[in-house]
């Protein structure tokens, strides 16, 4: 889908990926364009790092081609590609200080002294470490070893940046502050980022798109907007956000049934009476009196959330997730009521894990 | 009981360690410093000197000790240059070969010193497995055995696992990941090994050099059965004033210095190692 419009910089192609006999990814296909931000979000163990190393050259697919700039790009050896990567752990290098850390590369290259010099010290200042050089990297915080791991990377002026997970050491403030830090740079310095976590917040707030994976495989691919609106599958939709999900089927195009009730929606290409899985986003349902709701239901528990208030209603032996601003009271009953564009109707193609 | 019952219990459990340390460490070492400053006089006593120290000094001593620095330093040498691939190659296998070589690399320490260093008589004899062997290429037999080369084989033999276990430590706790982000980084092959390899196995480096300096310098059995008393060293020196010439004094003074110039080398190796932490690449 990215392939149309954009300058592509990497495309996988069918690729899959075995450890023995234990296949881990099959058939990944991508493409990312220059200057993207791509998030691939997954729970763990859903092969979303061994894309980062096929991409970095750490390993070799078992079978596909990965792309870069058009050219097949598999048996290029990772000190060869213009890709650096901000590891999990860092991996920083535990006999040089700050400095030397991310002078490492330049140093490969064999740089004149005055130009290392310049562009760690710019490195530097955009991390926010002046001052820091001569420092052990034990000495440091996680959050400012972070920093140092992706100026290391960053100082090389590489074409794609590799981060897995990089800020899953930090504490909640820290993390914020760091996706905030990380998407202006990526901004301001027009490299693509290829990013992965299984933060789902983290993927929407900060990607141009997001790739859904499980157990490895691609689930879903498209701007957060898309992800979070029109999940494909049960387990994005439950991956991202929180969500209310039914079985029902579609007598015909633009009508569903579950629950019991029959509503109409603007769900179309369904064929006559297709079970389908139906989605409506907690923050969707409205809460109004008995009489004039669509469901009735009575208030299991509410749970304040700070922005909102998340209740658990019960409805003929289902239970219901409200986001709403304004409480009720435990044991009240109350009516459910959702507008056609609230629901949102899934096929059922064997991904609901 | 109250808090002091409960702290004295170790001190108390000292005792014996300090009772044992002062019997065995001690007292030896202050009945050899008192040998070494001491001379015999005509009428049977003792008097202070400082000829013993003065009599090292002599061209033909200097050179006894100038030999066994040079050679413990050539077997050091040799160690490290045998000893950091093997290392390598050691750590790189998997679990089961790595296990199977590190214990035949101790093997043969769980055998008699004596006995190893006799057995490369018998490799090197006149009448040895290698002569053997050159004749019946059709060579013309060597004289192998009492020489330079069969001491610096012996004390290579011999002394090799104190290189090679400290290098295989401190090599072993490179992680994976450091080289994958240096590759990650540009570096070829050469570039890991001298930039991260290297300087992170150093410790086991300086180590692995304390431990085969340190017994190489002071040996006498290899240089006596294997170099025939030929060229003597520090050790056999030592060794000849007290058990042959039965001068203790000098014999004395001779191993003070010893241990002087081996504590001088420890303190440089330490100092060089300033800044490393403690637990890094230290085996023993």
């Amino acid at each position: 889908m990215s392939a149309n419009g954009k300058d592509l910089i990497i495309r996988m192609d069918k690729v899959c990926m075995a450890y023995g006999s234990h296949q881990v990814l099959f058939d990944i296909s991508m493409d990312v364009g220059k200057r993207e931000f791509l998030t691939i979000l997954g729970p763990s163990g859903c092969g979303k790092t061994t894309i980062l190393r096929l991409l970095g050259g750490f390993e070799t697919p078992t079978s596909g081609e990965i792309y870069f700039e058009g050219e097949p790009f598999s048996s290029v050896p990772p000190y060869k590609r213009p890709i650096n990567t901000v590891f999990q752990k860092y991996s920083l290098f535990s006999h040089l200080n700050v400095f030397e850390n991310i002078a490492f590369g330049l140093r490969i290259r064999k740089l004149p002294e005055s130009v290392i010099r310049e562009k760690v010290d710019r490195m530097l200042t955009l991390v926010n470490l002046k001052g820091f050089e001569k420092r052990s990297v034990h000495s440091l915080s996680g959050g400012q070893q972070q920093r140092v791991a992706i100026a290391r990377a960053l100082v090389n002026e590489p074409k794609v940046l590799l981060l897995d997970e990089p800020l899953g050491a930090l504490d909640l403030y820290l993390r914020k502050e760091m996706q905030f830090e990380l998407k202006n740079m990526q901004t301001s310095l027009g490299i693509t980022f290829i990013y992965v976590t299984h933060d789902q917040e983290e993927a929407l707030t900060m990607s141009d798109t997001v790739v859904v994976m499980n157990q490895g495989r691609i689930l879903q691919m498209g701007t957060p907007e898309e992800i979070y609106n029109e999940p494909k599958n049960v387990f994005t939709s439950r991956f991202i956000g929180e969500s209310n999900i039914f079985e029902g089927f579609m007598p015909q195009d633009g009508e569903v049934v579950f629950c019991g009730i029959r509503v109409p929606c603007v769900d179309r290409g369904f064929s006559q009476n297709e079970p389908v899985y139906v989605l409506i986003r907690p923050e969707d349902v409205q809460t109004v009196n008995p009489q004039s709701g669509l469901l009735k239901g009575k208030v299991q528990s509410v749970v304040f959330k700070g922005v909102h208030y998340e209740m658990i209603v019960r409805e003929d032996g289902r239970q219901w997730m409200i986001h709403s601003t304004k409480s009720l009271k435990i044991g009240e009953e109350i009516g459910l009521y959702f507008t056609p564009e609230d629901i949102h109707v899934m096929k059922r193609n064997g991904l609901e894990a | 009981m109250s808090r002091s019952g409960k702290k004295k219990s170790p001190n108390l459990l000292q005792y014996p360690y300090l009772l044992w340390a002062s019997l065995f460490i001690v007292v030896p070492l202050v009945l050899v410093l008192w040998y070494s400053f001491t001379s015999p006089t005509p009428t049977g006593d003792y008097a202070f000197s400082i000829a013993n120290y003065r009599r090292f000094f002599e061209p033909v001593y200097l050179r006894v000790m100038g030999r066994s620095l040079l050679l413990a330093a050539e077997a050091t040498l040799v160690c490290l240059v045998v000893g950091y691939p093997a290392a390598m190659i050691i750590v790189r296998l998997g679990l089961k070969w790595r296990n199977t070589l590190l214990l035949l690399l101790v093997l043969p320490m769980w055998i008699n010193f004596l006995l190893r260093t006799y057995s490369w008589m018998v490799l090197l004899g006149r009448q040895g497995i290698l002569n053997q062997f050159l004749e019946w290429v059709g060579l013309p037999p060597q004289s192998l055995l009492y020489s330079r080369g069969a001491v610096l084989i012996g004390m290579v033999y011999n002394f090799l696992p104190f290189m090679i276990l400290p290098l295989y430590t401190s090599l072993s706790k490179i992680g994976r990941e450091q080289i994958e982000a240096a590759e990650d980084l540009g570096a070829n092959r050469w570039d890991v090994f001298r930039r991260i390899i290297l300087p992170l196995s150093l410790p086991g480096i300086l180590t692995g050099t304390t431990m085969v300096f340190m017994p190489a310098v002071s040996t006498f059995v290899i240089s006596a059965l294997l170099g025939g008393g030929q060229d003597m060293l520090i050790g056999n020196l030592i060794e000849q004033q007290f058990l042959s010439t039965g001068d203790w004094h000098f014999g004395s003074a001779l191993s003070i210095l010893m241990m002087v110039i081996i504590l001088l080398s420890m303190a440089a190796v330490s100092v060089t190692d300033k800044g490393r932490s403690l637990e890094e690449g230290n085996l023993w």
